[in-house]
């Protein structure tokens, strides 16, 4: 046991002491290893983005109303005496006389990207005062909160940052009309913060909805009694609704774009990597045969070919985990917060995300990197290890 | 011709060498190939937008309406040749995942505008002579099996039955024929007078297409259709079908600067690995070189001799790599119906054989080079 240990060290050593001399070749593979971990890691953080920026700022304790039938607040509707009679619904949490619920409008406007100049579908949403105490973290980080039956808005941090013309004293154009845009507000990330939102009444007239509203957002006592709450509204006879929780409401809106994403970046990354298997083992056969005479000379001193296969697969190994730190480390410096917008398909609606670089992500990346490095180097350790001694020892 | 002999006795010398290096640049032009498709699909119909055709919406947002009553004045402008509108279905068949676009037409109006929507006469007849008829593309077909004849049923999340129900159902009164690649088969094609009927005559379309008389006018002509709607309760926004596609495809974001960033990523990679054998196979044979060099071969010959051999390997990998990656792209769209437009367009396909030319060239001239500087006594020494 210990002579077989001895003997994988002294080899391992022995194989990495050359490895300057085969410089250029192993830092190709170990560069192409580094490319395909930094495409992998870059794609797959732009939807794991999208995925905490929808679903990271749900409060467990949140519900939404809808139509029943309706699958996104686009194309739900409640009048207002439907809405009133849900903000009157047992198990609502309150915050002194006032009730943690909000009726909303949503709506999209036309406002240019930044960065192309095209329309992006920026989200309006219409809402009552409350909607600051039943967002998680909602705070104004410039200028004032929208006064109430004032055609003004406030402005999400990600929508000010994405589109034009979105910054404290601009004003948005709705229509023929212009509203200026009064603060910028935050809710500590979050889909949130791609909206433009003003005074729900004001969005009411503008788009000529009469008193009717599309959801209600509010806040439960306690995420336990969802099922009384949901209960009691679907078994009111004057009502038509459904209710689900905020969390489960966006996670089911980002489904369809992570699966799209992910499903892509993952095969792009699983080709990419078949590539550098190629690269790996070319390297790998190349040092392999460079070394034939020296690998010959350690098997005719008795070394067992166990070390000997070990060794080229250290070695293939240890390139790879470099490339594979290098290609994470270069995706976290050139993606993690990287901001960009996208249409969410389920809402038609522009939303404004940072790519999300992850310890998970980045893990998986090295991993990755690690695989290919195994496969990189098993058929030339085994080559290695089959050359028979005295055939070697004559060649070169 | 002696120099494709040498060339392919060189390659064979070291077979597993050079079948993992042209294995490496396959990958490369499958991805490109293959990622060339997803570009296109992601951009969706923007290649084949008719310059003539303008799309005049409702200047608030896409959702909200534009009202029936705007035709007539769109007509009246000059320079505008045939006025239709479309209009958003949105319906589900049986589950959300199985989405697919419906947009309410005109007929008649709509097959003269859109000619790469092909219909025989007979097919045309059938779906003006079925009220509840609809045309489907061949995507579609395959999707769901769905055929001429059949009853589709369709949940509509926005629009509400004349009977008060979300519930509406379509007869498929054809299937039409793609007049060219790059035209979206995934569509149904939903007749107005009966939508307008069942709505309860709402008075307002999603957004009006009109063809107009100079393509070269286009820019004119939009702008005199939205002044003559300002100041109106519904103004509009009007801009050539390209631009709007364009504006759309922005929107799902920089798919062209992200694939443009991976396929550079692989390129580069792929150069390091087949430049790093292309100089090792150089130097191993300096010996062989020089004495080519001794019995004649001129300095230039020893150059095309390395090039040569460096615009093989790329050749042979590069083509297999494309032809690969349109056999996978024929074969259909990875996303299950999210990228409904997915093929190589020409142009990346001459792209991808300059590349190979490129690659060729870029991989082989410093090894070439230091070939041909070769001084024979020198190198016979080595």
């Amino acid at each position: 046991m210990f002579r077989a240990l001895s003997q994988i060290v002294s080899v391992t050593r022995f194989s990495l002491a050359s490895l300057p001399q085969r410089l250029g070749s192993s830092a190709s593979a170990m560069l192409g290893i580094a490319g395909v971990v930094a495409v992998m890691v870059g794609v797959l953080s732009i939807a794991q983005g999208i995925m905490s920026t929808m679903t990271g700022s749900a409060k467990p304790a949140n519900v939404m109303v809808l139509r029943s039938g309706a699958d996104t607040e686009m194309t739900s509707g409640l009048g207002g005496d439907e809405a009133r009679i849900i903000t009157e619904a047992p198990g609502l949490a309150r915050n002194g006389d006032e009730v943690l619920a909000s009726r909303e409008l949503f709506v999209i406007i036309n406002s240019p990207l930044k960065s192309t100049g095209t329309d992006a579908n920026v989200p309006l949403r219409g809402v009552d005062r409350t909607a600051a105490q039943v967002r998680q973290d909602f705070e104004i980080v410039e200028g004032r909160m929208f006064e109430d039956g004032i055609a003004e808005v406030i402005v999400g941090v990600g929508a000010s940052l994405e589109f034009s013309g979105m910054n404290l004293g601009d004003s948005v154009e709705i229509g023929s009309e212009r509203w200026p845009v009064v603060g910028i507000f935050s809710t500590g990330g979050g889909v949130s913060e791609s909206e433009v939102w003003s005074d729900a009444r004001v969005v009411q007239d503008a788009f000529r909805r009469g008193n009717s509203y599309q959801s209600i957002h509010a806040t439960l006592t306690s995420p336990d009694s969802f099922v009384a709450f949901k209960d009691a509204l679907t078994s009111d006879p004057r009502l038509n609704v459904s209710v689900v929780t905020e969390a489960e409401y966006y996670a089911g809106q980002s489904q369809l774009l992570y699966n799209l994403i992910t499903g892509l970046g993952t095969l792009i990354a699983l080709i990419m990597g078949l590539g550098a298997i190629f690269g790996a083992l070319n390297t790998m056969y190349t040092a392999v045969s460079s070394r034939t005479r020296e690998i010959a000379t350690l098997r005719a001193l008795g070394f067992n070919s166990g070390p000997v296969i070990f060794s080229v697969l250290a070695e293939s190994l240890l390139l790879a985990l470099a490339g594979g730190l290098i290609g994470a480390g270069l995706a976290w410096l050139a993606f993690d917060g990287f901001r960009a917008a996208t249409l969410n398909f389920a809402s038609f609606s522009a939303i404004t995300f940072a790519f999300d670089v992850n310890l998970p992500l980045l893990i998986a990346g090295i991993f990755f990197a690690l695989v290919i490095g195994f496969f990189g180097g098993l058929f030339p350790a085994i080559r290695a290890a089959r050359t028979p001694v005295a055939h070697a020892l004559r060649e070169l | 011709m002696k120099y494709l002999t040498l060339i392919f006795a060189n390659l064979r010398r070291k077979k597993l060498r050079t079948a993992l290096t042209v294995l490496s640049i396959i990958v490369a032009f499958l991805l490109f190939g293959y990622l060339s498709a997803i570009k296109t699909g992601f951009t969706a119909g923007v290649e084949v937008a008719g310059a003539d055709r303008l799309i005049t919406r409702n200047k608030v947002s896409l959702i909200n309406l534009v009202p029936l009553a705007h035709k007539r004045d769109i007509e009246a402008i000059e320079g505008v040749d045939l006025v239709t509108h479309q209009s958003w279905f949105g319906g589900i068949y049986q589950q959300p995942t199985n989405f697919f676009p419906q947009f309410v037409v005109e007929p008649e109006p709509f097959l003269d505008l859109y000619p790469e929507y092909v219909l025989t006469e007979a097919q045309k007849e059938n779906w003006l002579s079925n009220r509840t008829g609809v045309i489907i593309g061949e995507s579609l077909v395959n999707r769901f099996g769905w055929k001429e004849g059949d009853r589709i049923p369709l949940l509509s999340p926005i629009w509400g039955n004349v009977d008060g129900t979300q519930d509406w159902a379509f007869d498929v009164s054809a299937v039409y024929e793609a007049a060219e690649e790059g035209v979206d088969t995934s569509q149904m094609f939903i007749r107005y007078d009966y939508f307008d009927e069942a709505t309860g005559n709402i008075g307002a379309v999603g957004w009006y297409t009109l063809r107009i008389e100079d393509p070269d006018q286009a820019a004119e002509v939009a702008a005199d259709i939205d002044r003559a709607f300002a100041n109106s309760p519904d103004e509009t926004k009007t801009e050539p079908e390209g631009a709007f596609l364009q504006g759309f495809a922005n929107q799902v974001g920089n798919i062209g600067f992200i694939i443009g960033a991976i396929v550079s990523a692989v390129f580069f990679t792929i150069l390091l690995v087949a430049g790093n054998t292309m100089a090792y196979t150089v130097s191993e044979r300096t010996n062989e070189l020089a004495v080519l060099k001794a019995i004649g071969f001129t300095d230039t010959g020893v150059l095309s001799l390395v090039l040569g051999e460096s615009l093989v390997i790329t050749a042979l990998g590069g083509g297999l790599g494309l032809l690969l990656a349109w056999l996978m792209v024929s074969a259909g769209d990875p996303t299950n119906g999210a990228l409904p437009i997915f093929y190589i367009p020409p142009q990346d396909l001459i792209l991808g054989i300059v590349l190979i030319f490129a690659l060729a060239f870029v991989v082989g001239i410093m090894p070439a080079r230091s070939a041909m500087r070769l001084q024979v006594s020198d190198a016979l020494r080595r």
